[in-house]
């Protein structure tokens, strides 16, 4: 049962940064499918930074907060494909997107290959980082119960993001270049430097969302599989908030109980006596946002602007 | 080696751009001076072999490679003139910007290969562009060429299956999943009921089709993005799929893969049609290849030339206006995605009935198949035609990544190329919209200097 608490809100963590990232990223008016690709490259920058700084320096804090910067600087670095793209060049941003996603995966599989055999002299040709002592640092028990400093992170983004996005004049002129981006720049304001300002706050946040995924439950991590879609559901967590930090913060917490049942089923004799194949928990995820989906797009609150390049002429 | 005649190439195409008459003398001379160099490059290497009594068959292999390497150089010279020569063809432009976008991934690819390790870097890039040229023996080149095009049947038709559904305003990511969907139902028809080709093919459009439509009626009745529920979806296939093909009977129980077709039911192999004898006896070359190609054809045809495939194209471009000229706009939509899940389904199928590869029950992300469909459509133009020709050199450079020197490079470099060809694919709106702006811009300089011209002012 803690285990279950444990893994849900360590997922939730994830998908609420990430889908927090889609979402500065969708307010401003750029759809950002690429969130999968920016959690690898954020990941990556974390793993190695886990892997090549010693614990000792330092210790924990050090540790911490030196992996987040690296992830989110990494994560920023690869949403500016992103900005650059549908920004400036007034791409189309759907297959920016996936681009961005077939190229994280493969720019990570050949660069951590290429470190791997350069460091092993063409012994080890694997994708793997490991980093289990660093990974240790981020983790404070009580009991059974495993604390993870970046549930805290999590928490923090969140109540950033609500104060950025409604309270301060910053957050109302993002939105604003998401609803009616002509209007906003008849007020003076700088819509593509809005939109860079929103797609670099994704880069940032699906950044450190993806160290935190692949640093969840295990202590290596195998660039060749990607994040496995968590990307994509982030993005579905988002549409089911309704492109709203509190609403995603629930749609979070949901979505991450049914991808941690997938992980700890086996701990429940219920479960376990129904004897399903692993296949349907692993499935689950993405039945239910397809199903929620379904029920609550109807009445679609996406920001109006969203996926149209904006093009100063059509003030 | 030929850098006088790069030179002139280049001096060609310069003059070509510039639209001077010109281009042509510099381009006969660059051709004359290509084919001097080689002959006198041949002539060398075979003297050296005569001297240092190498045995003959290497020399005409080496030489033979210099003759295709000049003849490449003069055919791209050539193309990129021409093409600079006539830009105002829609068709023109559009293979001038898939072009520097399969130079820029290129590139790119180089200087990642650089960074890695420098020395080998050159040669790994050949190695990818050249595939299976890197075998000697002209036999076992057919031999490869065979099984490079039967990979290249099912990257066709997804890419068919992305560039239909971009045709009608939707961005069919989820043919992936209709890919896998077609997969699953194509083995499982084949191992378990034994069922012939045409209906394993048959179920396997079915069950894409299916996918397809979850995802049509999902976008028109209740407002889910395509995009999203074909993520979605993707990921759903894949794990039904696992299940359904690690049943008894279907897997292999000594293996993670499917039970080999050819083993227990041959004829649910697609016919080869003596096909195989032109490709050095490969096995797996079957009418997949044509079958491909004519769907190719197909497609273009429906959308270019009836009355169905421009009711499509006009729900595409505007959904209201459709509705309102009567046309029955939520029917198109989920018969479109009917459509294009069908043709990955169908993809699927080309592949797994040809019992090149069996299905691994174990994988844990979808196959790349659909992705890099994505990238031959858009590399293609988002013409069926065009599908083709960028369907084999995507498929071309993924395999020739296979053979790169694995002490220092590793295979995933090819789909990193092919990452960045899509990447730039996405600025090909903007370079076409830059060429148009210089040939605007250069026309009205042109009637300016007439009018001038006509007022007798004197521009001195």
């Amino acid at each position: 049962m803690i285990l279950l608490l444990q893994y849900t809100l360590l997922f939730a963590s994830v998908l609420l940064l990430v889908a927090l990232g889609g979402c500065f990223s969708e307010r401003s008016g750029v759809i950002n499918i690429g969130l999968e690709g920016i959690m690898v490259i954020g990941a990556l920058g974390g793993a190695l930074v886990m892997k090549y700084l010693p614990v000792e320096f330092g210790g924990a804090p050090v540790m911490i907060l030196a992996t987040l910067i690296a992830s989110a600087a990494a994560g920023m670095l690869f949403s500016l494909l992103l900005a650059v793209a549908a920004i400036h060049f007034k791409a189309d941003q759907t297959i920016t997107g996936t681009a961005m996603n077939m190229l994280a995966t493969a720019a990570a599989t050949v660069a951590v290959k290429a470190m791997n055999t350069a460091a092993s002299g063409g012994h080890d040709v694997s994708s793997d980082i490991v980093y289990t002592r660093a990974r240790d640092t981020f983790i404070v028990r009580f009991g059974n119960f495993e604390f993870n400093w970046f549930m805290l992170v999590a928490l923090i983004a969140l109540i950033v993001s609500y104060v950025v996005l409604y309270k301060m004049r910053f957050g109302l002129r993002l939105r604003a270049c998401g609803e009616h981006p002509q209007a906003a720049d008849s007020v003076g304001i700088n819509v593509y430097k809005m939109r860079y300002a929103g797609v670099l706050a994704s880069g940032l946040l699906g950044g450190i969302g993806g160290i935190v995924y692949i640093t969840a439950g295990v202590s290596s991590w195998k660039f060749e599989n990607g994040v496995a879609g968590f990307g994509f559901l982030a993005l579905a967590v988002m549409i089911f908030g309704q492109w709203k930090p509190i609403k995603i913060a629930l749609a979070a917490l949901l979505f991450g109980f049914f991808r941690a049942l997938g992980n700890v089923y086996t701990g429940f004799d219920l479960l376990k006596n129904l004897n399903l194949p692993s296949q349907i928990y692993n499935m689950l995820p993405y039945i239910i946002s397809l199903l929620v989906l379904a029920l609550t797009s109807k009445n679609s609150l996406a920001p109006k602007a969203e996926g149209i390049p904006y093009d100063k002429g059509t003030r | 080696m030929a850098l006088p005649a790069i030179a002139l190439f280049i001096a060609a195409i310069f003059f070509a751009v510039k639209k001077k008459n010109e281009c042509w003398k510099w381009f006969a001379a660059g051709v004359a001076v290509q084919y001097i160099t080689t002959l006198i490059n041949t002539g060398k290497d075979e003297l050296a072999g005569l001297i240092s009594g190498t045995k003959a068959d290497a020399v005409t292999a080496l030489t033979g490679e210099q003759w295709t390497t000049c003849t490449v150089v003069i055919v791209l010279a050539g193309i990129i003139m021409l093409l600079c020569r006539y830009p105002r063809y829609e068709a023109s432009q559009t293979l001038i910007a898939s072009l520097l976008c399969v130079l820029g991934g290129l590139v790119i690819g180089y200087i990642v290969l650089l960074v890695i390790e420098p020395s080998g870097a050159f040669e790994a890039i050949q190695t990818i562009l050249e595939n299976f040229l890197t075998y000697s023996k002209p036999k076992s080149q057919m031999k490869y060429l065979g099984q490079t095009l039967v990979r290249t049947a099912p990257l066709l038709m997804c890419a068919l299956s992305v560039l239909f559904a971009y045709k009608v305003g939707m961005f069919n990511i989820g043919a992936a999943g209709q890919y896998v969907a077609g997969a699953c139902a194509a083995l499982f028809f084949g191992l378990y009921f034994k069922a012939p080709w045409w209906v394993c093919v048959l179920a396997a459009m079915a069950a894409g089709a299916f996918l397809g439509v979850i995802s049509g009626a999902l976008k028109t009745f209740c407002n889910v993005n395509v995009v999203i529920s074909g993520i979605m979806l993707n990921w759903i296939t894949l794990y039904i799929t696992n299940m359904v093909l690690s049943m008894d009977g279907v897997k292999n129980p000594m293996s993670p893969y499917t039970i080999q077709l050819r083993g227990v039911n041959p004829n649910g192999l697609l016919p080869q049609m003596d096909l195989h004898t032109l490709f050095g006896n490969e096995k797996s070359v079957t009418i997949a290849i044509p079958l491909a190609v004519i769907m190719a054809i197909v497609v273009w045809v429906v959308l270019n030339k009836t009355k169905f495939g421009y009711e499509l194209k006009a729900t595409g471009y505007n959904f209201h206006a459709a509705k309102y000229s009567g046309m029955k706009e939520k029917r198109n939509i989920i018969l479109t995605m009917a459509i294009s899940g069908a043709l990955a389904g169908m993809g699927a199928a080309l592949l797994y009935l040809t019992g090149i590869e069996e299905w691994e029950t174990t994988i844990s992300s979808v196959p790349g198949m659909d992705f890099n469909g994505i990238a031959v459509a858009f590399l293609g133009g988002l013409s069926p035609i065009g599908s083709i020709l960028s369907a084999f050199f995507i498929q071309h450079i993924t395999l020739g990544g296979s053979y790169v020197d694995t002490t220092y490079y590793c295979a995933q470099i090819s789909s990193l190329i092919s990452s960045l060809i899509i990447f730039l694919c996405a600025f090909v709106g903007f370079i076409r919209f830059a060429m148009q702006n210089r040939i605007r811009k250069r026309d009205e300089a042109m009637a300016m200097r007439k009018d001038m011209a006509a007022k007798g002012g004197s521009d001195t």
